[in-house]
């Protein structure tokens, strides 16, 4: 009783794969495991604690929700993808490391996406925005505080970049 | 100029690695490996009849299914007692396997191997347990009446019973111008790590050798475990913690039945085997903690000063004991915190249920006895019309009775004698920071707006840094680098950073030139673990012990070659040099080259060195005989007894007139572990620990049916706190250095958890006007304790 594989397309991070994999498989273990990035975590597959999150075509979705094969032809960014044209850390996660936004790290993939996300269209949050924009994440060791700092943080080096364009 | 580092709030080394989805986590690793999955009861209390697989067998990538009967030897023996004690008089420890009997839901009953976790479940849906139900045990109530046991050879469910009394409590109780009596509660919580646990295990069938990754915090022990239970020399065995997602104490225990099973079949079935745990595994089938009903009576005098106090308590350990009693041991002994108690009497009942057994949870007993002693003195100045901070100040221990000795016996085995501390400086920032003299005024103004609010406040001490000890090598290679190893474990402390700043400050050199590896038994084999706040304690001042050797060996060798006296050399920004001479010296690597009288030189290094000459001339061998080749040095922290960290936390709240949703205004927060490495990871860590606090307090709690289901084993309804739930923490600190070890740290790990529950139950209680005694609590509860006030006041 072999599964049926089904041929499906996805741009990861830029980069153009074709996979086959059975309906079922969740795209976060196809990120994972078919396409080696692991960068994507699991904290509780079924989409509470956010730290699957990876934007699909630019918006932030939990990929532990998402079948591969519905996503087929998608383009996909994950934690990896997050980082500057050179491969050096891109503002967010500079801002993370900067504030101490992570302790055990296995959240902040998922942290580190939705935040590319919500400051691209709202560059220059308030703090309370900050702490609403990471309200769906789940953190178990940093308490949020410095999280919220890195947001803000990371919008204000994005800025820079900006400027310096 | 020396490179300071200790002490500074540099950025983490960790961090570039991880933010950028390059850390190296249990299920990262071993892309190619077989998994596993589990089937697992779904009863509390049942005997396993049969299993049949038949219809498993058909599965497509289907490699092996395991049950009780396969296993064999060591393996097919009951888990380890790891933690023996006089007084854990009935342990019980489960088997790798169910054999015959299941003792709560989650309990693993066979194993199954397949080309992908998919297919492994698809076996697992299709294996048929035959159970025969048996009536469960559930909660503290059903453990003591006892009309049903757990362990059919322990009938009366006490697992353990232990009495601590210092003078005699209960006539100091009975003749105390003031008495009275608690019942005070906390609720099952648990560890929740956002990783799970893991395993991923290699065998070499032609080394004979293996490897096992594990998500662990304590990998060196996890290896001599398996080296028992495996039938395999230790010497052919490895352990390797990776990046790990978090522990909080929950992975402290070892070896668990996966953690056995994974490699046993790996070796069997000459394949890497993986399983890596989903959450609702872990749920019902790692561990929880918390759960304790404590009775308290007090003796006291008319300014609230403690005369005598005798507890008594239950703990619910769940179906097992591996771990030992260590929780109820240290809420018995670190319930008192900063105060005196008069004559003391303490007794608890650690007794089994039929749910998932209890080991430590960051904070270990301590959450709940401070809940017990800090509620008590709020009643106590209740009771008096007193102000709370008056009552405890009339109890502290003050600095001059440093060292203080409790006459008690601690988690360790060691006596309970506090090294330090300044409980009233403590106490008065908290009472600055948090405004307690001018609340009154702040409780008018809302009030005067329709709101309510209250204040609470909270003390605890934290016996930090248990030993027995911790060790380090630390190595600087002929480039430069300095390679720091030590055995204990790393789950988000930023280790890499902190003992590098450590090594960096000995040796001299820039932190970038330190590299630390942690919990890697290729590495470093001898060490304990981490947890008990002790990693900074113990393994900070190892490694400062393993650089000092190295300082010593690299100013005798450049002594030397300087023709100098080592005692006029310094070793300042990667050099070894004349003091006050700046321009005079060697390098660290050149000295590196000189330690090792290699007959090679093979490298710009090599050959700077050869303008130098080192060792005692013809008349002595290259390598004298007390001395070894090689910048390098191990050295082993052993301290004598724990150090005791403090700290207090003030809360401010208010409560919904109407829905009596809690919301927490403020949450202030003053800690002293000694001198710190990097105050910005301590200030991290007691953010984090606040945060498990809150939810202890207001949101968590495993809540178990009659029928010994676990109803929210998940996180839609195991509420762990976001971001909108945990409030801005303030933090202040307070130095004072441990006379116990040579870097004068306390540990900080678990601090800021311990006195969650009891300070916002003190605050709810002042915003409402009556006492809350049992944690957590939901707005419906608080509702309904309106509700009952009010029928009582009526």
């Amino acid at each position: 009783m072999a599964e049926t594989l089904h041929q499906t397309r996805l741009v990861v991070n830029g980069v153009p794969h074709t996979v086959r994999v059975p309906a079922r498989r969740l795209l976060a273990d196809c990120l994972r495991h078919d396409l080696g990035l692991t960068g994507t975590h699991l904290g509780c597959e079924h989409g509470v604690c956010g730290a699957c999150t990876v934007l699909v075509g630019g918006l932030p979705m939990r990929s532990c929700l998402l079948f591969a094969v519905s996503v087929d032809g998608a383009e996909i960014t994950t934690v990896e993808g997050c980082r500057t044209a050179d491969g050096g850390l891109g503002p967010v996660q500079q801002a993370f490391q900067d504030c101490h936004g992570l302790q055990c790290g296995f959240c902040t993939p998922g942290f580190v996406t939705t935040i590319t996300a919500y400051l691209r269209d709202h560059p220059d949050p308030t703090e309370e925005q900050a702490r609403q924009a990471i309200g769906g994440n789940l953190c178990r060791c940093t308490g949020y505080q410095n999280i919220v700092a890195s947001v803000l943080r990371a919008a204000e080096l994005q800025r820079r970049e900006g400027r310096g364009r | 100029m020396t490179t300071r580092m200790f002490g500074e709030p540099i950025v983490r080394r960790e961090d570039p690695r991880l933010v950028a989805g390059d850390g190296r986590y249990l299920d990262d690793l071993g892309s190619g490996a077989l998994a596993a999955a589990f089937v697992r009861s779904p009863h509390a209390h049942a005997r396993v009849v049969d299993v049949d697989v038949s219809r498993a067998l058909e599965v497509d990538g289907l490699v092996a299914i395991y049950t009780y009967e396969d296993l064999e030897g060591p393996v097919a023996e009951p888990l380890p007692l790891l933690i023996p004690h006089p007084r854990l008089h009935a342990p019980r420890t489960a088997h790798a396997l169910a054999n015959g009997a299941v003792r709560h839901v989650g309990e693993p009953v066979a194993m199954v191997v397949a080309r992908d976790r998919y297919l492994a479940e698809d076996a697992c849906e299709r294996i048929a347990v035959g159970y025969q139900p048996l009536p469960p045990v559930v909660g503290l109530d059903a453990a003591v009446r006892a009309e049903r046991s757990v362990h059919d050879d322990v009938p009366d469910n006490v697992a353990a019973r232990m009495l601590q009394e210092v003078g005699d409590a209960r006539a100091a109780i009975q003749a105390a111008p003031h008495r009275l009596e608690l019942e005070l509660e906390i609720e099952r919580s648990a560890s929740m790590p956002i990783e799970g646990r893991g395993v991923y295990a290699r065998w070499d069938a032609a080394d004979r050798s293996l490897r096992v990754y594990s998500s662990t915090q304590t990998s060196t022990s996890v290896r001599f475990a398996l080296a028992v239970k495996l039938g395999v020399p230790v010497d052919r065995v490895e352990v390797v913690a990776p990046d790990v997602g978090g522990g909080f104490g929950v992975k402290i225990m070892h070896p668990w039945p996966e953690e056995v099973l994974v490699p046993w079949a790996a070796i069997r079935l000459g394949r890497e085997v993986k399983w890596t745990e989903d959450r609702r595994e872990h749920f019902v089938a790692s561990a929880h903690e918390r759960g304790q009903r404590h009775t308290v009576r007090v003796g006291f005098d008319d300014d609230g000063r403690l005369l005598g106090l005798d507890v008594e308590f239950l703990h619910d350990n769940g179906a097992y004991t591996p771990y030992g009693i260590i929780v109820p041991i240290i809420t018995a002994t670190q319930l008192l915190g900063p105060y005196k108690p008069g004559a003391y009497r303490v007794e608890f009942r650690s007794l089994y249920t039929n749910t998932v057994m209890v080991t430590p949870y960051r904070g270990a007993g301590r959450p709940q006895g401070v809940f017990a002693m800090e509620r008590t003195m709020d009643a106590i100045a209740g009771h008096l019309g007193r102000d709370r901070a008056q009552v405890r100040e009339a109890n502290f221990i003050q600095p001059e009775e440093m060292p203080y000795d409790h006459r008690l016996t601690f988690q360790d085995g060691r006596p309970l004698i506090y090294d330090s501390g300044d409980y009233p400086a403590t106490l008065a920032k908290l009472k600055r920071l948090v405004g307690w003299e001018e609340f009154e005024a702040v409780r008018e103004q809302a009030r005067a707006a329709g709101r309510r609010v209250g204040i609470g406040l909270a003390c605890y001490v934290e016996g930090t840094g248990v030993g027995p000890y911790e060790g380090a090598h630390v190595r600087v290679e002929t480039d430069g680098t300095v390679l720091v190893a030590t055995g204990l474990t790393t789950q988000g402390q930023g280790h890499e950073t902190a003992f590098a700043q450590v090594a960096a400050e000995e040796l001299g050199v820039p932190v970038e030139r330190v590299t630390v590896v942690t919990g890697d038994t290729r590495r470093f084999k001898y060490a304990v673990g981490t947890f008990a706040s002790r990693a900074a304690v113990m393994s900070g001042n190892a490694v400062a012990l393993a650089a000092g050797k190295v300082r010593a060996k690299a100013l005798r060798i450049a002594g030397e070659a300087l023709e100098a006296d080592p005692g006029d050399l310094e070793l300042a920004d990667g050099m070894v040099r004349v003091k006050g001479a700046p321009g005079t010296g060697i390098a660290l690597p050149t000295v590196a080259v000189l330690a090792n009288p290699l007959r090679y030189a093979f490298d710009e290094q090599a050959r700077l060195a050869t303008q130098f000459v080192v060792g005692g001339g013809l008349q002595s061998p290259p390598v004298a005989e007390d001395d070894e080749p090689g910048l390098e040095a191990t050295d082993y922290y052993s301290p004598i007894r724990s150090t005791f960290a403090n700290g207090m936390h003030a809360a401010v709240v208010e409560t919904d007139p109407e829905t009596a949703e809690v919301r927490i205004l403020r949450y202030c927060v003053v800690h002293d572990c000694g001198r710190l490495i990097n105050p910005r990871i301590v200030e991290g860590q007691i953010h984090g620990g606040v945060a498990q606090g809150v939810g202890g307090a207001l949101y968590e709690r495993l809540v178990y049916d009659e029928s010994g289901q676990l109803l929210n084993a998940s996180f839609m309804d195991f509420l762990m706190p976001y971001a909108s739930e945990v409030p801005k923490i303030e933090t202040d600190h307070l130095e004072t250095p441990t006379p116990l070890n040579p870097l004068g740290i306390k540990g900080a790990g678990e601090a800021g958890v311990i006195p969650g529950a009891a300070v916002l139950a003190a605050a709810i209680s002042d915003a409402e006007g009556f006492f809350v005694d049992r944690m957590p609590i939901s707005p419906s509860e608080l509702w309904e304790l309106r509700t009952r006030n009010r029928k009582g006041d009526a």
